[in-house]
């Protein structure tokens, strides 16, 4: 059973997409697009294959890290090259793969120009996004964590809209910006382990870059110097989140990019700064979470990032743009659900986070669909749509109704949880983020009403043609996921929890589940037991 | 005074470049206009030997022996080192020469000849340990540039670069040389060991702060930081690209070879006194170099803002000189930027051998598809300049933001990087006009010369950037004085 321990299933998992770029660099001729395509599809659709194999064999309920693979780089500076995963990174891993099989898959006829430019960049972006993922180590981390906008910048401003050079290095400098503050922060950490900082004695051991011993260290520091660390990794999170009010960069980008480009951007790299913050900024700094300001700060900007993304998406003109503002509204949910530091708000946030990327992934490309029919995506260009594209009508509505968080459908189960978390803490919290529910059933409904409803007013639209196979193949595993999570979450908190407690109780919060997951949870435990007590 | 034979081993590098040079300069007078390119090949021979040399005399024990030529000049590793440097930044500039100046109707022996000269007053530079021996050589080297940026003595914008240089570069070394006499007055020695020795001993007087300061501000003219950096964009638009690149990388190597040895083995008493104000002109450089080079249109004129603002990141390793992480900053951070900058320009040249005008960004329009290679590397470059890991830019940049840490200046770190994350924006409107514009124009194809220096810039920007180990090794022993 443990033969992927064994092996470095990570590195492999997370260089098989750089190997394919490279074939595809050196291998293939780009007069011919046909080759191309079939082997980038290939390559992503194996990393896939054999990423999936981590979900079964991963280990419920054990603490700390898993296939860990650790090898020294560069010991003048104590940087190890050091890859784990626990059951969060698990999740996202599969959630990369998965979506970036289908952003490949889905780009067959959006993109006519410079093909092989295009998946080589798909696929080292996919390299860049796994590995960010598994790193445990922070200097390999920011190298990941940077070196991925790259890609994603070329591939915003070579196929993107009319606005592309604007967009492409607007999301570059944005993210750069918060990353390099980031990267302060992690100097003063790595002093603060070694001979110390400004005024503070270090600790005096070897210098390292490891994330396990770092964040030790970051969580024994006094309060004041917790504090300005967390800001310093905070720039670099939240602007990737983006957390109002430094989401400026967000409606740009996805609206320019490339559909398989905004599809990835959605579901992959916003969970980036989530991912950060769950990961790094909670067990690291108890004692700034603790302090009133900051915890406040956190949540006021999570309900205003919930409440006026949501008010701001609904009077967009501009499918894409509309989805994109959306996307403000509920990773404000995440980090809602994430700052309410307790298990129901960080599992309900973390599940968000996949939830987001299935849903809003999925409206992306179903946008995507019918911008390359029409070169439009001005809402007003479109009505009645049901008429023509029956398929596509359904397609859209559940990807919508998920996103709404409609019960059976994977967003409810996210929303509710967290929810649940921030009514632990506050009534307000739940209260103003469930506002934010209600607008975001307004205007995907309103979306749909003024799309598909009604007669076809524009002549242009008469001859639509409903999805392909190929656009079906593309949408039908993201519906499939958007219900598994809707009616049986269970395996997906079940990987979860672990992970959760732990970051949970390190950052100082209640670990304690609210009843109704609890009993779920006690079940799942004595499964655990017997699973154990059986080997 | 005690010479000994051992001495002139110790130099033997320098001494066969300044022969090769003289040498060079008698066979040009019988080498015909068609075949310059020979000459050439012949200073990159005479590169490559003194590198072997520099090689024998790094491996030699008798180098183990301290200051040399009655204290006049030392040999250790931290010599060695930048000596390594500069010679790589003079074999590239002849590699990225050939083709050029065989094209221009200027006689190349002469150019190849003070090329070497430079290159000579360079290495002994780097190894002076006494405030004569410094000074003098650091003239070597600049008059041997002055005429360098004037090589096109036909077009008013070189000569015009040449003036400009002379003029700005013989006030600089007036400010350094007074700055060393009143050091030299009130401590009464040369050699920076008994200087050191002497000033330790002694009271902290005003005189010699005010010698200090004018030796800095001397010294800040020779790497253009603000506000000494006027006479960059005008010079190194002016001067032939490749001099230009030249003059990016190695004299600026070399000057902070000597700002770091004469403040690190010199003055180190004296930190508090110049400390703040090397804070505050690594931050106006800094912030005036990022912010004129977003406004440049010029390519040369950008990347000779770019330089500067590089100078201003470099001057964060001259502040963190009480902790190890300052020298060896510096030291990885100048290795690094060799590479990148001279890459950067070594593109330019190639474009602008190719017939391109290579002064406006639009002449990058479209590269992507003209030379797919060239648009790469050169993205290369720029990310490395930018400091995206995992290039050499960035692990440079990393230890100088770490010095700066270290060295309580937070505040300039901060400044640092995002002044490193503006300077994106200016490098990035090069990466576009490559891969996004579209530009007329039929494939290019680069000589055989150049590609070898893009590529020994591209390899080196690289592996610096995957696998930094074996050079922080042995950087870890270059600290001035080290064996």
């Amino acid at each position: 059973m443990n033969l992927l321990s064994q092996i470095p299933i990570l590195s492999i998992i997370t260089y098989l997409p750089l190997a394919g770029a490279l074939a595809l660099v050196f291998l293939f001729s780009k007069e011919r697009p046909g080759p191309i395509k079939a082997f980038a599809t290939f390559v992503a659709g194996l990393d896939f294959v054999i990423s999936v194999p981590l979900w079964f064999v991963f280990q419920r309920g054990k603490p700390g890290y898993q296939f860990e693979e650790r090898a020294s780089w560069i010991p003048s500076l104590g940087v190890d090259y050091h890859f784990g995963i626990d059951g969060i990174s698990l999740v996202l891993i599969l959630l990369t793969t998965f979506v970036g099989f289908i952003a490949v898959y889905s780009s067959y006829s959006a993109i006519r120009e410079r093909q092989k430019e295009y998946y080589v960049l798909l696929l080292l972006l996919q390299t860049f996004m796994i590995g960010t993922f598994c790193c445990l180590d922070f200097f390999l981390f920011y190298v990941f964590w940077e070196v991925m906008l790259v890609p994603m910048y070329f591939l915003i401003g070579v196929w993107g809209g009319d606005r592309r050079l604007y967009a492409a290095i607007k999301f570059f400098l944005y993210t750069l910006a918060g990353s390099v503050l980031m990267l302060l922060g992690i100097i003063a950490l790595y002093f603060y382990n070694t001979t110390g900082l400004l005024g503070y004695k270090g600790l005096g051991h070897a210098p390292t870059f490891s994330v396990e011993a770092l964040t030790a260290v970051a969580s024994s520091l006094p309060a004041e110097v917790q504090v300005w660390l967390f800001f310093a990794f905070f720039f670099g999170f939240a602007i990737k989140v983006p957390m109002f009010p430094f989401h400026t960069w967000l409606p740009d980008a996805h609206t320019e990019a490339p559909t398989a480009g905004s599809v990835i951007l959605a579901a992959v790299l916003l969970k980036m700064g989530t991912y950060g913050f769950v990961r790094f900024s909670l067990p690291m700094f108890p004692e700034a979470m603790r302090t009133e300001w900051v915890a406040g700060l956190m949540i006021a900007l999570a309900i205003i990032g919930i409440v006026y993304g949501a008010m701001v998406t609904l009077v967009q003109k501009d499918m894409k743009k509309l989805i994109a503002y959306s996307s403000v509204s509920h990773l404000g949910f995440v980090m809602l659900g994430v700052f309410a530091l307790n298990m129901a708000g960080v599992q309900g946030g973390i599940l968000q986070m996949v939830n987001h990327g299935i849903s809003t992934g999925a409206l992306f490309l179903l946008v995507g669909i019918v911008y390359e029919r029409r070169h439009t995506r001005m809402i007003a260009e479109y009505g009645g749509l049901a008429r023509r594209m029956p398929v596509y009508a359904t397609y859209f509505m559940i990807m919508a109704l998920s996103s709404m968080g409609l019960p059976l459908l994977n967003g409810f189960i996210g929303e509710f949880t967290i929810l649940q978390g921030a009514f632990a803490r506050s009534f307000w919290w739940a209260f103003f983020a469930s506002l934010g529910i209600v607008l975001g059933a307004a205007y995907l409904l309103w979306l749909y009403q003024r799309v598909f409803f009604g007669e076809i007013t524009n002549p242009a639209n008469e001859k639509l043609q409903d999805l392909t196979l190929r656009e079906q193949l593309t949408l039908a595993p993201l519906v499939v996921a958007a219900l598994w999570i809707g009616l049986y979450p269970k395996p997906f908190f079940d990987v979860l929890r672990a992970p959760s407690e732990n970051i949970v109780r390190a950052a100082g919060g209640r670990t304690a589940l609210p009843p109704a997951l609890a009993s779920a949870d006690a079940k799942a435990s004595k499964r655990g037991a017997a699973v154990e007590a059986g080997h | 005074m005690t010479f000994h034979g051992s001495d002139w081993f110790l130099l033997s590098p320098e001494l066969f470049l300044t022969s090769a040079g003289l040498l060079l300069l008698a066979l040009a007078v019988f080498v015909r206009k068609e075949h310059e390119e020979f000459l050439g090949y012949l200073s990159l021979l005479a590169v490559a030997v003194t590198v072997a040399l520099l090689a024998i005399v790094a491996a030699a024990p008798a180098r183990q022996a301290g200051p040399i030529l009655a204290g006049m000049f030392v040999v250790d590793n931290f010599a060695i080192f930048f000596k390594v440097v500069i010679l790589l930044s003079i074999g590239l500039t002849i590699l990225a020469s050939i083709g050029f100046v065989g094209a221009a109707p200027y006689p190349a022996g002469e150019y190849f000849a003070l090329l070497l000269f430079a290159g000579v007053g360079m290495l002994f530079m780097v190894s002076g340990s006494n405030l004569i021996a410094i000074y003098v050589s650091l003239e070597l080297m600049a008059l041997s540039s002055y005429i360098l940026a004037g090589y096109f003595k036909g077009q008013i914008k070189s000569t015009e670069a040449a003036l400009k240089y002379f003029v700005l570069g013989a006030f600089s070394s007036a400010v350094l040389l007074y700055g060393l006499s009143l050091v030299y007055g009130v401590g009464g020695k040369m050699g920076l060991t008994d200087l050191a020795a002497m000033y330790a001993g002694t009271e902290r007087t005003n005189l010699v702060v005010l010698g200090i300061l004018f030796v800095l501000a001397g010294l800040l003219f020779k790497i253009a930081a603000v506000p000494f950096h006027v006479w960059v964009p005008d010079v190194y638009e002016g001067s032939p690209t490749p001099v230009t690149a030249f003059f990016s990388v190695g004299p600026k190597v070399a000057a902070y070879a000597i700002l770091a040895r004469i403040f690190y083995v010199g003055f180190p008493k004296f930190h508090a006194d110049w400390g703040l104000i090397v804070a505050c002109v690594a931050a106006a450089t800094m912030i005036w170099g990022n912010l004129a080079a977003l406004l440049q249109s010029n390519v040369k004129r950008m990347l000779a803002y770019s330089s500067i603002a590089h100078a201003g990141y470099a001057l964060l390793g001259v502040l963190g000189f009480r902790t190890p992480f300052g020298m060896w900053g510096i030291l990885v951070y100048l290795l690094a930027y060799t590479f990148m900058n001279f890459g950067a320009f070594a593109v330019v040249i190639f474009l602008e051998t190719r017939g391109y005008a290579a002064e406006t960004i639009s002449d990058f329009n479209g590269l992507a598809k003209r030379s797919m290679p060239a648009a790469i590397v050169m993205l290369l470059f720029l990310l490395s300049l930018a400091g995206i890991p995992p290039t050499a830019g960035f692990i440079g940049k990393y230890y100088l933001f770490t010095a700066a840490m270290k060295a309580g200046y937070a505040w300039l770190a901060v400044l640092a990087v995002l002044a490193s994350a503006v300077s994106l924006f200016y490098y990035f409107r090069i990466a576009g006009a490559m891969f996004f514009s579209e530009g007329e124009g039929a494939r290019l194809q680069s000589s055989f010369s150049l590609t070898a220096a893009v590529a020994i810039c591209a390899a080196g920007t690289l592996a610096i950037g995957i696998a930094p180990e074996r050079l922080l090794a042995v950087l870890r022993h270059c600290v001035p004085g080290g064996y």
